[in-house]
């Protein structure tokens, strides 16, 4: 506090950190996204001028069955933070997890939402239990089944954030009770076809990163399973930093071996990583850290059925299903 | 109190800023409410699904029944499983939890606070009317961190985009929007949240950043397992002096923010310091000496009637779960060991079943846990940080110990707790970084899996006392069972039509404008309402029934 340089330091961080973006971020985020969206540096003026000259896109985002998870994990993306993203390149027009309004006042920015003459896209966080008509989940006395197929059977696009949404996700693994199924199967013959951010949680620049390609460039190529190639087109091994090891044989044997102490290869540990399309090693998480960085097998959380398909866990997928 | 006399009944569904599906219904006679029913709308099956399955795996799945206390239920897997199996992690693994628990609830706290609450108490639109010079005065003194007023204009430029847009997008038909007469705080005092809700959403992503640094990643931790922990490459110098720096970035703004926003909501809403009561508390303990297991930082317990001089140990034995009310096969209430549990899918019915929710009782009374029972119980206990800080809030309010028993009340815990859980944090990370010093630290033990075995896993999560039962029979998952706090908080009544802690607390609530009741949302939300969690064992089929243990 006594050095008035450390005081200034501290008020710069603050306005940087405090919710105050300037134009100078504002070009970063552009930068970063469009790095991430494997498009050439030149691409982040296409990205702020696309965002910056139109009316904030409309985005209705609904919650089925899940955890909450996938909105938290978009509430900790930095390119944008989360108060850039819903207050200056998009207008979250319906989010239970944050909107203000609730019961009657939150039906109504609903449906105004889906009145919008421009349009809007929806995306959907979790399952959608079909069982029974669909009688295991409702919002406003609505079964999510019904109330899901109106949002998205009306919107300019439909993306669903998560595997849950994608695939069905862990209310869906055997015996899945509730009958549960992604966003794409649900609604498969209303002629839906999602863009799936898959992932448990999915990393927030992947969302983002598609978000500001419909905006810009339009629908982004997806892979047989419904997923944006520029962030699901490698596995999580092929960028492995573990990769040194596995191409030597080096594999720890357990966790408490002396191999994995020093960081060798989780192979025999169960890693899912040759068989998982994702970009974890290199776009991390909370820019900290990622599973096998911290010594954590893959799961596969990213693919299609990896709750039933890729259990058990933490063994060898040679002894998979043998008791370790 | 009520500037209207509205008498008649009022549903609010869904309840937004919560995580999972839920519906409030409540009665009101002359603006005052009477009576409440508290209704789970979405069943998953968690429990289910893990029948069968390797006991050390059934953490990664049961983690997600919520990605917002995400940790948390992925602890009391792994602490069931090691109960059943008998291992007992290294102390360096225990304190590698202890951050990540830790972590956990300070950052819960502060979103829950910030990004779930307090548009129920600050009006946003508002805070454009405020002179931002008086503003940042005003939060200076009332906070203990200076404020330069050109944050606060930046903040209003800010705002003054977002709603000259036209396009409201998350505040859409907020129910401050032309004015209600229970958002009672000044022009400045609502650009002071306004700044402090932007500010919060960054601070929480760099909490985050520092606690991934431990669970591999957030939500959803990866590095925890049945034996200890994965993360060695956390444990070099420049990862521990990373998480270090990071969490000292985040501490100003919860010790004097947080705290200076309680004081300015517990001196404008007196009256939310008084309804809002329950009457009976438990929590569990937590945080022991990661070498002996002993000596809980968190002791937990039973408080009966608000008694501040009386606090007993709590008795697992003494729990049964009651589902007169729930949409289940009614039977006598038994204890999770031993009940069996049939579902009937049913429509809202208040005189009859009315959600998906069992109603656990304790003694067969209703209890509330969580931060408030937590911090209720250390501070009968004279605990020197809790009665620190709750003094220094309640003081500064010019409240009494009895107001800490209300909607306000609650909400003021979490920030209590988040300040106690400051220091011990520091001295968990600091007893870490010597530890790991040695070349050899161990952070994982090797284990065997029984053939049979029971056990069950014990966590002070964010919302509460959280326990995981589980039955091995063949090396396998037999049988499984969550008792989360969110079902001891928002169930609904019990045979003995005693109500659940948010039912109890409700009554007495005023209802000023019944098309935008606020109220309600300021005491349902004073919990932190978790459903997804909350709705546990049931056969969706309906067709048979299903045993437990």
């Amino acid at each position: 506090m006594s050095s008035s340089l450390r005081v200034s330091a501290k008020l710069l961080d603050r306005q940087l950190e405090g919710g105050r973006m300037s134009r100078r971020d504002f070009m970063k985020f552009c930068g970063i996204v469009a790095a991430a969206m494997g498009m050439p540096a030149a691409f982040a003026a296409d990205v702020a001028l696309a965002l910056e000259t139109k009316k904030r896109p409309s985005v209705i985002y609904m919650h089925g069955a899940e955890c909450t998870g996938c909105t938290e994990a978009l509430l900790r993306s930095i390119d944008p933070y989360i108060d850039t993203l819903i207050m200056e390149v998009i207008s979250l027009d319906y989010c239970e997890s944050i909107m203000a309004a609730a019961g009657h006042a939150a039906e109504k920015a609903l449906e105004k939402a889906m009145k919008n003459p421009e349009g809007y896209f929806c995306t959907i966080e979790g399952a959608i239990p079909m069982k029974q008509g669909g009688v295991y989940g409702k919002v406003g006395g609505e079964t999510m089944l019904s109330l899901f197929s109106r949002v998205a059977g009306g919107a300019k696009g439909v993306i669903a954030m998560g595997t849950c949404a994608s695939y069905g996700g862990v209310q869906a693994a055997a015996p899945n009770p509730s009958g549960a199924v992604g966003v794409g199967e649900a609604f498969a013959a209303m002629g839906i076809k999602p863009i799936n951010i898959s992932g448990c949680p999915p990393n927030p620049i992947n969302f983002i990163g598609t978000v500001v390609h419909l905006l810009t460039k339009g629908m982004p190529e997806l892979d047989a399973v419904g997923r944006p190639k520029m962030f699901f087109g490698s596995t999580v091994h092929d960028k492995c930093q573990r990769r040194k090891h596995f191409d030597a044989g080096e594999f720890a044997p357990s966790f408490q071996s002396k191999e994995a102490r020093e960081g060798w290869c989780l192979h025999l540990l169960g890693c899912r990583g040759p068989y998982t399309f994702n970009n974890c090693p290199t776009a991390q998480f909370n820019q900290s850290n990622w599973p096998v960085r911290a010594g954590a097998p893959c799961l596969g959380c990213s693919e299609p059925g990896f709750w039933d398909q890729y259990a058990p866990f933490n063994r060898d997928v040679l002894m998979k299903g043998e008791k370790a | 109190m009520a500037e209207t006399a509205y008498t008649g009944r009022i549903s609010v569904d869904p309840i937004t800023r919560i995580e999972g599906h839920l519906r409030i219904d409540v009665e009101v006679k002359d603006g005052i409410i009477t009576s409440a029913w508290s209704s789970a709308q979405l069943f998953r099956g968690l429990e289910m699904i893990v029948l069968g399955r390797p006991p050390e795996d059934v953490h990664h799945y049961v983690q997600r029944a919520c990605g917002v206390c995400t940790n948390s239920h992925s602890l009391a897997s792994i602490r069931a499983v090691e109960n059943a199996v008998g291992v007992k992690p290294p102390p360096a693994a225990e304190l590698v939890r202890h951050l990540i628990l830790g972590m956990l609830n300070i950052h819960d706290h502060l979103v829950h606070f910030y990004h779930l609450h307090a548009l129920d108490f600050f009006d946003m639109a508002t805070a454009l009317k405020a002179d931002p010079v008086a503003a940042a005065k005003l939060a200076t003194q009332v906070s203990g961190r200076e404020v330069p007023p050109g944050d606060y204009f930046m903040v209003q430029a800010k705002l003054k985009k977002f709603v000259e847009s036209g396009q409201l997008g998350w505040l859409t038909n907020a129910y401050f929007l032309g004015g209600h007469p229970s958002y009672r705080l000044t022009p400045e005092e609502n650009l002071i949240m306004a700044a402090n809700y932007l500010e919060g959403l960054r601070v929480q992503v760099k909490l985050a950043r520092a606690w991934a640094i431990f669970s591999g990643k957030n939500p959803h931790a990866q590095t925890m397992q049945v034996g200890g922990v994965t993360c060695y490459e956390s444990l070099k110098p420049e990862r521990l002096a990373e998480f270090k720096a990071l969490f000292e970035e985040c501490i100003p703004f919860l010790k004097h923010n947080y705290m200076g926003d309680l004081v300015l909501i517990g001196r404008r809403y007196p009256e939310a310091c008084i309804y809002g009561r329950t009457t009976n508390f438990m929590d569990f303990s937590d945080f022991h000496d990661p070498e002996t297991g002993k000596n809980p930082a968190f002791r937990g317990g039973v408080m009966w009637k608000r008694n501040l001089k009386q606090v007993e140990e709590f008795d697992p034995k003494a729990l049964k779960e009651d589902v007169t009310r729930s949409w289940y096969k009614t039977t006598e209430a038994k204890h999770p060991y031993e009940g069996s549990t049939e579902p009937v899918p049913g429509e809202f019915d208040p005189s009859g079943k009315y959600s998906w929710v069992k109603a656990p009782r304790y003694k067969g009374e209703s209890v509330e846990t969580g931060p408030l029972a937590r911090q209720a119980i250390a501070y009968a206990r004279g605990d020197k940080a809790t009665t620190t800080f709750m003094n220094a809030w309640l003081s500064a309010c010019s409240l009494k110990p009895e107001n800490m028993f209300s909607t306000v009340g609650r909400t003021a815990a979490r920030m209590v707790e988040t300040l106690v859980l400051i220091d011990l944090i520091n001295g968990w990370h600091k007893d870490l970084t010597a530890r790991a010093k040695h070349p050899d630290v161990e952070i994982y033990k090797p284990w065997k899996m029984p053939d049979k075995a029971r056990g069950v896993g014990y966590v002070v999560a964010p919302r509460g006392g959280l326990s995981h039962w589980i039955r091995i029979e063949g090396g396998k998952t037999a049988n499984y069972q969550m008792v989360v706090p969110s079902t001891w908080n928002l169930g609904p009544r019990c045979a003995a039509g005693k109500p659940s802690p948010v039912e109890e607390s409700l009554v007495g609530n005023p209802v000023a404008d019944p098309e935008r009741p606020v109220e309600i949302l300021r005491t349902v939300h004073s919990y932190d309402p978790c459903i997804a969690c909350a709705v546990h064992v049931i056969h969706a089929g309906g067709e048979k029934t299903f045993k437990v243990l």
